[in-house]
């Protein structure tokens, strides 16, 4: 084992592939800090040579790109998503991994072939739904419809499945009856499964694409990728402008991956390799 | 006396009611925004579906055979889509499968730091294709972008074709590898250290290792990720609509960006409708050959042995009977 670590080539290679990783997302950094001139200039430069807040600038008073607003919406959006994701998927789950009753294999097979059923199939549907409901253009439609997604509940049916029967057992011989079994005992227990799949629904939350373009229209609704893409038509050649909204964009999303890294990968490990 | 336990019985393990009442918040939203959606979904396509009216035209499967008549007006653009989905996904399924499974084992391997490396390469990955595409759009410029500067070359990734291809497939790859690359060193890690050993007593260099131990004990994860991954392709979307803009000429316009066009800005939804069935037909033929392409041999080893045990102990169990 010594000997690989010692080895420089390993280290060459890490070096090649953490440039490959991380470079494109230095440079995104450092455009945002040049000047228009700068970022379109041949040879491109990698620092930037007079660095300037005039991209940021123009973005934070930019009042018909309104991006407070749109981080403002994506946070709103991420975090109550999240929310009903961790909060119905532990119930579900918790009733399908630790309760007998009837019809329960019917339910979890119907939930589990879902995974299988590409996303795409419920655009149209779910849009005139939304539209009945009144809910286009408002977060409403980023916030709930996502939380049918069967990963969640297959997610912590399996946590619950791995926990030990005693638990419950000795929360009944002292009288406990299932809910309060369930929010004294077994959610503590549960609580890595839970922050990991709160950390996994935000971020798929925050970066989702494709279902907010089509059920956002006003300019002060949209989340922020949605916004960029607005950035991207109104600032076509402007750059750092851009750069500058893919870095706000990115912060938050980077700042909780350092965080909770462990959290995010073991979940999709887990995911992976159990389903 | 009786009664009192039946009564305690009952307290213990809650009414029967309780796991319905667990079960009603998540399948609420899921029989609202899946189970019945997905039946809606075909009943829309049997109509003109088009929301700014008020009553739908009811077509029976016309939106259908539509699709199959070369004459009718969604033929050439929904086949354009699906034959561009269908470049995208193979050009770039091969090189999803084998770099990450590269890194996982460069990341098994143990050395200093190998936790902050496996959190670095995974790291693209947590950013949204909106970042991404927009990031790389900017590099890949065919007049200042970095990448043409880094090669010496003076290539229109963005406009020009092969080049667009070479683009959305690299930009997808250096996107999501990381992803692949965890569930393989979680699959990695799983196979028993021993068989490497029995593997090394027997001679074996590291080919016959990769080949006879790493490769079949990943079986079941290779599934996986060949399963997912090519359905992650087929369903690409942001990188085409953001890098290329399907473009040039859409020849990288895919399938789901046809139907979300049709049914989303032009409203056609029952068309749309049609063709998105269609479409995860498709998928699900690819999946389920998938599946029994490489679960069929282990299922069939697997009963070929337990038969083979069970022979076994039927054996010893009459040698037992007899003495």
């Amino acid at each position: 084992m010594k000997r690989v670590a010692r080895n420089p080539l390993l280290w060459i290679l890490l070096a090649i592939l953490s440039i490959i990783f991380l470079g494109p997302l230095l440079i995104m950094f450092f455009t945002s800090l040049k000047t228009a001139g700068e970022s379109q200039s041949v040879p491109p430069t990698l620092w930037p040579q007079a660095p300037t807040l005039r991209a940021y600038d123009i973005l934070l008073s930019a009042a018909d790109n309104p991006i407070f607003l749109w981080f403002a919406n994506s946070m709103v959006a991420a975090t109550l998503h999240a929310l009903l994701v961790v909060v119905t998927a532990s119930l579900a789950g918790y009733a399908l991994a630790r309760m007998e009753f009837a019809g329960r294999n019917i339910i979890f097979g119907l939930i589990i072939s879902t995974l299988f059923v590409p996303g795409f199939i419920f655009l149209m549907p779910n849009f005139l739904l939304l539209d009945a409901f009144g809910w286009l253009d408002t977060l409403l439609a980023i916030i709930i419809p996502g939380a049918a997604g069967a990963f969640g509940v297959f997610f912590m049916r399996q946590f619950f499945l791995g926990l030990p029967k005693e638990f419950e057992e000795s929360a009944r011989i002292d009288g406990a009856g299932p809910f309060t079994t369930f929010l004294r005992i077994m959610l503590p227990n549960a609580m890595p499964a839970m922050v990991t799949l709160l950390v996994l629904a935000f971020l798929a939350n925050w970066n989702d694409f494709i279902w907010p373009l089509y059920v956002l229209f006003s300019d002060a609704r949209l989340t922020l990728p949605v916004g960029l893409t607005k950035l991207q038509g109104a600032y076509t050649i402007d750059y750092p402008v851009i750069m500058a909204g893919a870095v706000i964009a990115s912060l938050p999303v980077l700042i909780l991956y350092i965080f909770v890294q462990r959290y995010v990968i073991e979940g999709v490990a887990s995911g992976g390799v159990k389903g | 006396m009786a009664a009192t336990l039946k009564g305690r019985a009952s307290r213990r393990s809650g009414s029967p009611l309780t796991p319905y009442l667990f079960l009603t918040p998540y399948l609420a939203i899921f029989v609202t925004f899946v189970v019945i959606p997905a039946v809606f979904g075909i009943w829309i396509s049997l109509h003109d579906w088009d929301y700014m009216l008020d009553s739908q035209i009811f077509l029976g499967l016309r939106n259908y055979a539509d699709l199959l008549d070369e004459t009718s007006l969604p033929y050439p653009e929904f086949w354009n889509g699906m034959k561009n989905t269908l470049i995208f996904t193979v050009a770039s399924v091969p090189f999803l499968i084998v770099i990450p499974l590269l890194l996982a084992m460069l990341l098994n391997v143990r050395f200093p730091g190998r936790t902050f490396f496996r959190a670095m390469f995974f790291a693209p990955y947590v950013l949204g294709v909106a970042v991404i595409g927009l990031m790389w759009r900017y590099l890949l410029d065919g007049n200042f972008g970095i990448i043409n500067s880094i090669f010496r070359t003076d290539i229109q990734w963005t406009t020009d074709q092969p080049w667009a291809w070479v683009a959305l497939v690299g930009v997808t790859v250096w996107w999501t590898m990381g992803f692949n690359a965890i569930i393989y060193l979680a699959g990695l890690g799983d196979i028993p250290a021993e068989q490497y050993e029995a593997a090394a007593l027997d001679g074996a260099g590291w080919w016959n290792k990769f080949v006879y131990v790493t490769l079949p004990g990943l079986r079941p994860v290779l599934i996986f990720i060949m399963i997912t991954t090519i359905l992650a392709s087929a369903n690409m979307f942001g990188q085409s609509y953001i890098i290329t803009n399907g473009g040039p000429t859409e020849s990288t316009k895919t399938a789901i960006m046809t139907i979300t066009e049709l049914g989303l800005r032009r409203y056609q939804m029952g068309a749309a409708a049609a063709e998105s069935y269609v479409l995860a037909a498709f998928l699900a033929l690819v999946s389920i050959a998938n599946f029994w392409l490489l679960r069929d041999r282990e299922a069939a080893k697997e009963r070929r042995e337990l038969k083979a045990e069970r022979r076994e102990i039927d054996e010893t169990r009459r040698a037992g009977a007899s003495a």
